[in-house]
């Protein structure tokens, strides 16, 4: 299939999942209203409405805000890991493999223990994530260059690698100290998309847009990486720089996504590996994909995560293991392609 | 002026001086074979030249230092084909051989029409049209090398480094390829800089041979010069019979 066919398909897959997360819920809104809705936003149509006013909220400020967020976070995440993927040469790299989740956690942890009751935690939680993730994965980096230069990143991940335990081990050390906030940090740990407006939505946009931006205008050079470091010198590219700023894009994007939504596990290794198997190995096609299909794949994650046991929810790290593990020994099974980097 | 030119180069790793003060010259069109035992300095000197790795002393490409010259410049100029290159299985040939287009697109830019052009001779010229939509990961070891040829004629750099590029081959690949490198060196007026284990391929396929032992030039002239029973017997430790100045075959010790 030519690759334009396929970045077709995953639009319109994204757009029906972005459909079903708007119009499943508890309370019932039709497509067709939906659309009268969102025409009615739209300047120069005159349309009015069909939706009452509770309708129009529970749209417009409960469901929409939840489904792009999921969106933008299954996009970063899956376009990060397959750039991780890329750079290091590494089928299980994840963007989790520089320490972003752990000092993340270790963030959120700190800010969870030692706030005073009072603050407001949705506030307080995303920007302690970015800076603990933040930390983390400078820390990483700079023993990681100090170790060695040259090794085709293999001690950056393995500096990932340590600076990771590291921060678990304070992490774990700190949540045992306080085990009243054991619940709220296993919460946040498992990962969730919460409902809160379009705040989150606004301070993860940026990120996401940049870092995204960033990634798929390397597309090109991460084809020219898998040949390894050497023949991709020998062709004139400057491997380390590309490798920094990939990374750096991955990772920003990653810590943004990680603060807003907890750990979500899963989708940036699934993802990427499933369009590859179907889709072919080259970057040009897959990062695109990745985006698109990371974003439906973890909106419609969503909707399961919230009717499964609805009132209650299932964490969504939960849900997209459950449901994307499988998928993906299908996948591995049925695909004729080698699975290749 | 030559199109390739050593004066005193060293290269140092680990704080060995793995090449040591080689100076030589190559001439534009001719073919020159680095032959020495393992661990010589063969595939460190090539990768000098290919600005790999750092060095002492002056490299110059046709007159220019290589030191002066960006990496996307000495690309343009010089194309590596390695002992091992790492294929990506799911890639296809086409993409592969378009690879070699990387140094003439910018940074963040595509391949223009005329790269895609490029690509397209440079798959036909190798017979590979047949084969350019197949994955690497399908080909045989014939099929694999001359898709490695082609990304580098697709480079067109006018100096051609190749260590061992028959290391991997049966007899019959092996006089093909060899055959089907100085076709191009001849049509294209290629530059040929090679690394060889086989001595008597090296002789026939060279102008002039090089041989290296620890680290430094101890012998170079015509095939026949370099290609002496005490020569090898000292720098290989090998016990071989010389037959008609240019076969080197083994014998065992009695």
């Amino acid at each position: 299939m030519s690759g334009r066919l396929w970045v077709v398909g995953a639009a319109a897959f994204l757009a029906a999942a972005l459909l079903t997360g708007a119009l499943v819920g508890p309370v019932h809104i039709g497509l067709g209203a939906a659309l009268e809705s969102v025409g009615a936003r739209l300047p120069f149509l005159h349309i009015d409405t069909p939706l009452t006013q509770t309708q129009e909220s529970i749209l417009w400020d409960i469901r929409l805000p939840r489904v792009v967020l999921g969106a933008l976070v299954g996009a970063m995440l899956a376009v990060a890991g397959a750039s991780y993927q890329g750079v290091f040469r590494n089928p299980l790299a994840d963007p989790y493999l520089l320490g972003v989740a752990a000092g993340a956690g270790l963030g959120a942890t700190i800010a969870l223990v030692y706030l005073p009751n009072g603050v407001d935690f949705q506030k307080v939680l995303p920007p302690a994530a970015f800076l603990g993730g933040a930390v983390a994965v400078a820390a990483a980096y700079a023993i990681g260059r100090s170790a060695g230069r040259g090794s085709g990143g293999a001690t950056l991940v393995l500096a990932g690698v340590t600076v990771a335990s590291f921060f678990t081990a304070v992490q774990t050390f700190v949540q045992q100290q306080h085990s009243d906030t054991l619940q709220q940090v296993y919460a946040w740990i498992l990962g969730r998309l919460p409902s809160s407006g379009w705040t989150d939505v606004k301070i993860l946009l940026p990120y996401a847009a940049v870092a995204t931006a960033g990634i798929l205008l390397h597309r090109r050079l991460l084809d020219v990486l898998s040949v390894g470091d050497e023949e991709a010198a020998s062709l004139g590219v400057n491997v380390g720089r590309v490798r920094l700023v990939v990374v750096l894009c991955a990772t920003v994007g990653t810590a943004a996504a990680v603060a807003v939504s907890g750990l979500i596990g899963f989708v940036g290794i699934i993802v990427p590996h499933a369009i590859r198997l179907v889709a072919g190995p080259s970057y040009r096609l897959l990062l695109p994909l990745s985006v698109l299909f990371g974003a439906g794949f973890l909106v419609l994650a969503d909707v399961i995560a919230r009717t499964a046991l609805s009132p209650a929810e299932l964490p969504i790290g939960v849900v997209t293991a459950f449901f994307g593990a499988p998928f993906f020994a299908v996948v591995l099974r049925t695909s004729r392609r080698m699975a290749s980097l | 002026m030559s199109a390739l030119a050593l004066e005193q180069v060293t290269v140092e790793l680990g704080g060995r001086a793995v090449v040591d003060g080689v100076s030589l010259a190559v001439e534009p069109g001719e073919w020159v074979t680095l032959i020495g035992p393992n661990g010589a300095g063969k595939t460190t000197l090539l990768r000098a030249v290919a600005g790999l790795v750092g060095h002492g002393g002056r490299i110059t490409l046709d007159g220019q230092g290589l030191s002066q010259l960006g990496r996307r410049e000495v690309a343009r100029r010089v194309a590596v084909v390695p002992q091992v290159p790492l294929m990506p299985t799911g890639m296809t040939v086409h993409e592969y051989v378009l690879l070699g287009r990387t140094p003439y697109v910018s940074y963040l830019g595509r391949e223009s029409r005329r790269d895609v052009t490029a690509a397209g001779q440079a798959l036909a010229r190798l017979d590979l049209g047949d084969l350019a939509g197949r994955q690497l990961g399908t080909l045989s070891g014939g099929e694999r090398q001359r898709a490695v040829l082609a990304r580098a004629l697709a480079q067109e750099a006018s100096l051609l480094l190749l260590d061992e590029p028959t290391s991997a081959l049966d007899a019959g690949r092996q006089q093909e390829a060899l055959e089907l490198i100085d076709a191009l060196r001849l049509d294209a007026g290629l530059t040929v800089l090679a690394a060889m284990h086989d001595l008597t391929l090296a002789g026939q396929y060279a102008s002039r041979l090089l041989l290296l032992s620890n680290a430094r030039i101890v012998a170079q002239g015509a095939p026949a010069e370099v290609l002496t029973e005490p020569l090898i017997a000292e720098h290989y430790g090998a016990r071989v019979r010389v037959l008609d100045g240019l076969a080197v075959v083994p014998v065992r010790p009695l």
